[in-house]
């Protein structure tokens, strides 16, 4: 290391970090807190709770919780059912199946939420309307607009978190351990519920932990499907405050004041499964390539893989083609026939329309800028994380980890907070306040990531790139950056993607002209413009699914290079 | 009749033939070991011992009761054998302490408690383990959750305990150590064992009879001294030990290097059997070939190398191109490198 210079590399790329990780996550979160907290320059304790027994907040607050509970029940059952059918039973195509179970996480939950709506609202949801005429009832078969609706269409698009920690836990268990068991003389219910069970409940807790960290924060399927009947959570509340508030200061606060609550339930969720994840009691990976013993399903093996088909098909084919079809046609409510379609709707929101060009674009561009940004932003913090040994790194650390905890509703407000001419800097109501606020948001894919591939990078390399005459910048260059490629990649595309269909956070930072996908096709839909809010629903599907096959590619293309090279 | 039998035993896995009509008998007390490279089939016959594996042909019988059969589809569940386990990867319970770990079998059976707990206190004891009872195996030594999985496999008494390569996961010195502690158990409670490994020492050491496999056929079955000395095939003869093989042509009735053929004679004579194929091969340990001063014996070499190996010398000499690996005690005359020699054979094995 340099040290005759008082001010290294070193020494600059940990300010620049802490700069970044201050101005863009821990000013934004501490307004929160100040606004919150303080009033008129006091500490003032009895007004949050105040904001937080008035009856419409503490209804939001009960709500949310309640509908969080219940989607994490849900899908801890439905994510463990389906993992434990394709990793540990003879179900036909279990591969294939595998795949299948994590399509439903590529469909944005509120597009998922305006296709049911469509098939399940009470009076025109075509599914009911099939109900009523079948059985010339008056009574629709479902109402989606209810707090079970919304458990049931959060379920089918949250579940995966489940279903891929649980299915990779039994995938990576040491099936000697089960093995040992029956030779010791237990049957198979035993082991399950002595063997099995207690080894993979940390992954099965860390997936519900997800679900209901991500059910707290979820906006788009509680908006679409609650709002209309009055069903409010957190997120949809603040944003009906911070919407019809025109900046009030009363309603700027109780906003805050829900959105402290929503980050310290999330860092309580995030500390537990952190917890929970690490409780290295469980090491439990197969030391040899064995292959799990599978259960014989027998009688029950056709029934349960039409299941499994029933669901997906219900999940994901059902409202994606539903999606398609309304996009396709000429006015809502004329019934799905061949004479009623047209392309005119796809046309126009693509290429004729400002309001979903802009939208497009939008999207386009800041989920590439946020990407690019966080991506190297995020590296050049892991790096200091993960890599160098300067004072006061505990207190990056500690702001590392902040970002993880930030639903996207907290973020959008304090960005509002720290970027509406607070500071002398006002670009509310641009697209730069969605870029900004997308970094915060996104930083903490960018630091796992990148942490995790520079973890990989053994200090040694360096060492013998320094031994070898390189400089320290040499080294980076040459050695560490090439080796951590692959994780920087993986960031980027871990944002772009999400980013591309965001809502929760820009729902309340769009202006007039800063529109984005997501935005305008909840924005349509609330303005009953529903062929045309499908049609873009169907851009959106097509933009997302592509961009996942391109992803794959690239992967699958790395590890066919690594094999290759060892 | 023996204690454990297996009849014409195979195994299928899609076009793999893992284990190919297999026969062999294994009786009451006694250490037997399957020896062979990776992929032979070791693990899948002692898996299908053990009930984890259906067979798809013969049959396999444990203390006069049949427990597998292809033909009567019949198979004893693996949990109703009531044999002792050990695998590779140890396979100890995380999430219970090394008390729990061993009392399971005991538990699972049924035993009343009081018997459990002084059932499992003894196994402990006999295992060294008495002092980690209450820990949990994440914070114990390799050495120890072998033990553990030891205790926990001998705790019901079986008759016969598996072993599949439970050494191979510790240090030379504690793979020693286990070794003998396997041994003294066996002689306490006078079990069977049939004990998988790759590694011909710890087979040798270790069983009463040894059986070489090879791509899922029985290559010998014998005493480790036998299959040492007096190997059924260049196989075992290769497996077993260190190995050189010659390939002759005859020559005027002598054999001859088919590489050198002016270089001298490996052997006075040359086997009639081999005479039709007019090649054979010469295996012998380099412990057995003579090495002389030039002139002295049948073959003329030159030292390649030569090695130091403690109580031993490691030389090797090439005749041809043929690399030939020779050891001397460290007392026996010396030669150097780039010395000319002369070698003889005076206890040649003959295979095709
Ligand atoms: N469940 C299985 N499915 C398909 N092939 C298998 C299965 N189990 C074993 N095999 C194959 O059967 C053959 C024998 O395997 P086995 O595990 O018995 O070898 P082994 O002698 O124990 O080898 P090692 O010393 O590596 O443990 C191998 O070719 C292996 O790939
Ligand atoms: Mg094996």
């Amino acid at each position: 290391m340099n040290r005759t210079g008082k001010f290294g590399i070193a020494e600059l790329l940990f300010v620049l970090s802490l700069l970044i990780l201050i101005v863009i996550v821990a000013l934004p979160v501490l307004l929160i807190f100040w606004t919150s907290f303080v009033v008129d320059g006091h500490f003032n304790l009895s007004a949050v709770v105040e904001v937080l027994t008035k009856p419409d907040t503490f209804e939001a607050l009960k709500m949310s919780l309640l509908l969080a509970a219940c989607v994490t029940v849900t899908c801890t059952a439905v994510g463990t059912l389906f993992a434990w059918l394709v990793t540990r039973t003879d179900m036909p195509f279990k591969e294939t199946m595998k795949v299948l179970f994590t399509i439903p996480f590529m469909l944005p939950a509120f597009i998922g939420a305006l296709a049911w709506k469509m098939l399940l609202s009470p009076r025109a949801g075509y599914i009911n309307q099939f109900w009523m005429a079948l059985f010339g009832t008056r009574t629709p078969l479902f109402n989606i607009y209810s707090f079970w609706g919304i458990v049931i269409i959060e379920t089918m698009y949250l579940f995966p978190f489940v279903f891929i920690q649980v299915s990779g836990a039994l995938e990576r268990m040491d099936p000697t351990l089960e093995e040992s068991a029956r030779i010791a003389g237990a049957g198979l219910f035993t082991i399950t519920r002595k063997i099995t069970i207690p080894l993979i409940l940390p992954a099965v807790v860390s997936g519900a932990l997800l679900v209901c960290l991500y059910s707290l924060a979820h906006f788009g399927t509680p908006a679409i499907l609650g709002t209309e009947v009055g069903i409010y959570t957190i997120p949809t509340k603040i944003y009906e405050l911070i919407h019809q508030s025109a900046g009030s200061f009363t309603a700027i606060r109780a906003a805050t004041v829900m959105s402290v609550i929503l980050v310290l339930s999330a860092a309580v969720i995030l500390y537990t499964q952190n917890r929970v994840v690490k409780s290295g009691r469980f090491q439990i990976i197969a030391g040899k390539s064995v292959r799990p013993t599978v259960l014989k399903l027998r009688g029950l093996r056709t029934p349960l893989f039409i299941l499994c088909i029933v669901y997906l098909l219900v999940t994901v084919v059902m409202p994606t083609v539903t999606i398609f079809l309304v996009g396709l046609l000429k006015t809502y409510g004329l019934p799905l026939q061949l004479g009623n379609m047209t392309f005119e709707n796809f046309y126009y929101v693509l290429f004729k329309w400002k309001l979903t060009k802009d939208a497009i674009f939008n999207s386009l561009y800041l989920s590439l800028g946020a990407a690019l940004v966080t991506m190297v932003a995020g590296g050049i913090i892991s790096y200091v994380l993960v890599k160098m040994k300067v004072r006061g790194k505990w207190f990056l650390e500690f702001l590392g980890m902040l970002p993880f905890s930030l639903p996207g509703t907290v973020i959008a407000l304090g960005v509002i907070l720290t970027w509406s001419g607070r500071f002398g800097i006002n670009i509310y109501n641009t697209g730069w306040i969605i870029f900004v606020a997308y970094i915060a948001r996104y930083m903490a894919f960018s630091l796992k990531s990148n942490s995790a591939a520079l973890e990989q990078v053994h200090d040694s390399l360096v060492e013998a790139s320094r031994a070898s005459g390189a400089t320290p910048w040499q080294s980076l260059r040459d050695v560490v950056i090439p080796l951590i490629r692959p994780g920087m990649i993986a960031a980027f595309f871990l944002i772009f993607l999400p980013a591309l269909r965001e809502l929760t956070t820009s729902v309340l930072l769009y202006g007039p002209t800063t529109r984005t996908i997501g935005v305008a096709i909840y924005t349509l839909n609330e303005d009953g413009e529903t062929v045309y809010a499908c049609a873009l629903a169907g851009v959106a599907l097509l933009l997302i699914v592509g961009g996942e096959i391109l992803i794959k590619r690239f992967f699958e293309k790395k590890k066919r290079l690594d094999n290759g090279g060892a | 009749m023996a204690f454990v039998e297996l009849r014409h035993v195979t195994k299928r896995f899609g076009q793999v033939t893992a284990v190919d009509d297999l026969c062999l008998s294994i009786e009451k007390g006694e250490c037997f070991s399957f020896l062979g490279p990776s992929g032979c089939g070791k693990t899948t016959t002692l898996r299908m011992v053990a009930g984890f594996e259906d067979l798809e042909e013969g049959e396999i019988e444990v203390g006069g009761k049949l427990i597998s059969s292809s033909l009567k589809k019949y198979y004893l569940a693996p949990e109703k054998r009531e044999f002792g386990m050990v695998f590779q990867a140890f396979a100890v319970w995380p999430h219970m302490t090394v008390f729990e770990n061993v009392a399971f079998p005991l538990r699972i059976k049924g035993v009343a408690r009081h018997e459990i707990e002084s059932r499992t206190k003894h196994s402990l004891e006999n295992t060294n383990l008495t002092k980690q009872a209450q820990l949990y195996p994440n914070e114990l030594s390799g050495g120890e959750k072998q033990r553990i999985a030891l205790a926990r496999a001998l705790a019901i008494n079986p008759g016969l305990l598996l072993l599949d390569e439970p050494l191979s996961n510790l240090d030379p010195h504690l793979r020693e150590e286990m070794r003998f502690e396997i041994k003294d158990l066996q002689r306490k409670y006078d079990f069977s064992i049939i004990y998988v490994t790759h590694d011909q020492a710890e087979a040798m050491a270790l069983s009463d009879r040894i059986m070489v496999m090879r791509d899922g056929k029985t290559q010998q079955i014998d005493t480790p001294l036998n299959v040492y000395a007096n190997p059924a095939n260049k196989f075992v003869f290769g497996f077993i030990g260190l190995s050189n093989f010659i390939p002759v042509v005859p020559r005027d009735g002598k054999a001859v290097l088919e590489s050198a053929p002016d270089a001298g004679q490996v052997s006075d004579s040359f086997p009639p059997e081999f005479a039709g194929a007019g090649r054979a091969t010469v295996a012998c340990r380099p412990a057995e070939v003579d090495l002389l001063p030039e002139g002295k014996g049948g073959l003329r070499g030159v030292i390649d190398r030569m090695a130091y190996l403690g109580e031993t010398v490691d030389y090797i000499v090439t005749v041809g191109d043929v690399e030939i690996r020779i050891q001397k005690g460290r007392r026996e005359p010396r030669f150097e490198a780039g010395m000319a020699c002369s070698l003889a054979f005076p206890k040649p094995t003959w295979y095709e």
